[in-house]
């Protein structure tokens, strides 16, 4: 019987080999035999070279979005920097791929693989972006799709975001199977993979994080040939790290060997992301903290056995703003440059606009993505819907909001303020798990590589934990 | 779609509707979850074809779009979109309002 009433232990017992089944990669050859893998190797394991991935998405009609220049933003942002501040703001529009988000540079080379192994369909676990970008490739590719959703609470409510989302994977011939809120949504995607026999075109598989790094080669090499030099920042919006990490991967192979890469999330500190209650509480469906923090103290807590997404290895610095932040940068950017672009993606623009105020004129900053916006997927449904749940809209400081109880709108761009977490506390938090184990000096590399410091400092940081 | 039948209200065979299973009851649910989760049931709904003539809020089965046959109670016929561009919001004008202002005009912080 199909959708049957699966039991949880005999699905976890079976875990592994349902995931091995459905990926096309052997994990286990990547494992060291301590703590750690080999993730470069895992990296190197997909049978694609660089330019593979390039002729692929060129295929799919995917990639080589335009790199904007904000004039009208930044010569606003000029306004609240000192003298000779106010680093030029780029925008890479990355709504113009096929399905609306950067996702669709991952799904290509997902459903491309899946094709290439002979797989029937596609199944991808995601209420984002991501499940109109497998839809839409499945679709060009002719496969099937199915997407899992984490959708409605009990009351039988959903994040008008999550319902756009819904209606676009259908429109791409997708089968959406919706969700109540909760984890055991790993459970039927394992269940639904063992019953179709479908590719898992995982979010965190080193093909979707590969199909990233074009993002930040394109970015990289359009600022040198165009401006003699790479950006000095480049913002990336955090959620489960993919993003992250394929920009920065991409901006490397580039040669944007001192480009800093900081991380942008919105901040939804106090709100549990399993919670029934304040699943609607909240008005960012993904590049929040609910995913950026858990996701960079444990990457590897997904539907793969090993993340390709390993935000720690790159960010340089993090940062968080408040949800009324972004609906104004969001606002900014329609009303000031003409692009009206879906709210979520506007997280790392709302951090620029802030950020480069602390920069020198001369110096660049750029934000990495846009999404698409459509009903449901734009600020003014997610407004009216927080007003709908009881949550209190207002103007103040962004810095009195408190997640879930209310939306602090910004009276000024002037006030838009950034939140800057302390990467040793993540590191910390990393670490906690090997609090009592004892390592060797190969963990201790691995965890070195991990969290981008040296064994000193790995071995410091254990220390003051037991201390 | 709805048709008339005995008095109730039968659904063609063929019908696209959305169904709802539960999945687990709220005793069952994953350990380590918020307890407010805990005490909800896990539900799923899809969306097919009809394979059978059936009666809304009864048991029935569906084929969805990838071809897979599900069972599970009739929640709605031919269900629409409930999303939308949402209520008119005042504070979007309003940071629409202050944002022009400030851009374009003279107040510069510097000056």
């Amino acid at each position: 019987m199909m959708m049957r009433n699966y039991d949880i232990e005999g699905l976890l017992r079976r875990k592994n080999s349902i995931i091995k089944k459905s990926v096309g990669l052997d994990y286990d050859s990547f494992e060291y035999d301590g703590i750690g893998f080999d993730y470069e190797k895992m990296m190197e394991s997909t049978g694609y070279s660089f330019a593979d991935i390039q002729r692929l998405q060129d295929g799919s009609m995917v990639g080589r979005t335009p790199l904007l220049e904000l004039k009208n933003i930044t010569r606003y942002a000029r306004k609240y920097a000192p003298r000779g501040y106010g680093a030029r703001i780029f925008l890479k529009d990355e709504a113009t791929n096929l399905s609306g988000s950067f996702k669709a540079r991952r799904a290509a080379i997902s459903v491309h693989k899946a094709k290439e192994l002979g797989y029937e369909g596609v199944i991808a676990a995601t209420s984002g972006n991501y499940g109109a970008a497998v839809a839409a490739l499945a679709a060009k590719h002719g496969l099937k799709c199915i997407v899992v959703q984490e959708c409605f609470d009990s009351a039988g409510l959903a994040q008008p975001e999550i319902l756009e989302k819904a209606r676009a994977c259908e429109a791409y011939g997708a089968e959406v199977v919706q969700l109540s809120v909760g984890p055991e949504l790993f459970f039927t995607y394992l269940d639904l993979l063992d019953e179709t026999g479908y590719f898992n075109a995982s979010l965190y598989s080193p093909y979707g994080i590969m199909g990233i790094e074009t993002l930040g080669h394109e970015i990289a090499t359009e600022m040198k040939e165009k401006y003699g030099k790479y950006p000095e920042v480049v913002v990336v919006t955090n959620a489960g790290g993919g993003n992250l990490t394929g920009t920065a991967r991409g901006i490397r192979r580039a040669g944007g060997k001192d480009t800093a890469i900081y991380a942008a999330s919105v901040n939804l500190e106090g709100l549990h992301m399993a919670s029934d209650k304040d699943f609607n509480r909240k008005s960012f469906t993904t590049g929040h903290t609910g995913f950026g923090l858990p996701f960079a103290t444990n990457p590897d807590r997904t539907d793969v056995p090993r993340s390709a997404g390993r935000p720690m290895r790159y960010i340089d610095r993090y940062f968080t703003v408040n949800q009324g932040s972004v609906f104004f940068a969001t606002e900014m950017l329609a009303v000031l440059e003409g692009l009206e672009r879906g709210p979520a993606g506007n997280t790392s623009l709302a951090v620029a606009f802030k950020l480069a105020q602390e920069m020198k004129e001369d110096e660049f900053i750029v934000v990495q993505e846009t999404e698409y916006t459509g009903a449901g997927k734009h600020h003014q449904p997610q407004l009216s819907f927080a007003k709908k749940n009881g949550i209190e809209i207002r103007f103040g400081k962004p810095e009195a909001e408190i997640p879930g109880e209310n939306i602090v709108l910004p009276k000024s761009a002037r006030d838009i303020s950034l939140k800057e977490l302390d990467l040793d506390r993540i590191r910390s938090s990393y670490l906690k798990r090997y609090r009592d184990q004892s390592l060797t000096d190969e963990d201790y590399r691995y965890l070195a590589d991990e969290l981008r410091v040296d064994t000193e400092k790995i071995k410091a940081l254990l220390k003051e934990m037991k201390a | 779609m709805l048709g008339e039948g005995n008095g109730s209200m039968l659904i063609k065979k063929g019908a696209y509707v959305r169904i709802r299973k539960n999945i687990l009851p709220p005793g069952k649910r994953a350990k380590g979850i918020p307890e407010d989760t805990t005490k909800v049931p896990f539900k799923c709904w899809i969306k097919g074809r009809l394979l059978e003539e059936g009666e809304l809020y009864e048991e029935a089965r569906i084929q969805t779009a990838t071809g897979r046959v599900v069972t599970g109670e009739i929640k709605e016929v031919e269900p629409r979109h409930k999303h939308s561009y949402g209520d008119h919001v005042d504070e979007i004008l309003t940071m629409r309002e202050t944002i022009l202002r400030e851009a374009w005009g003279d107040d510069d912080e510097k000056l």
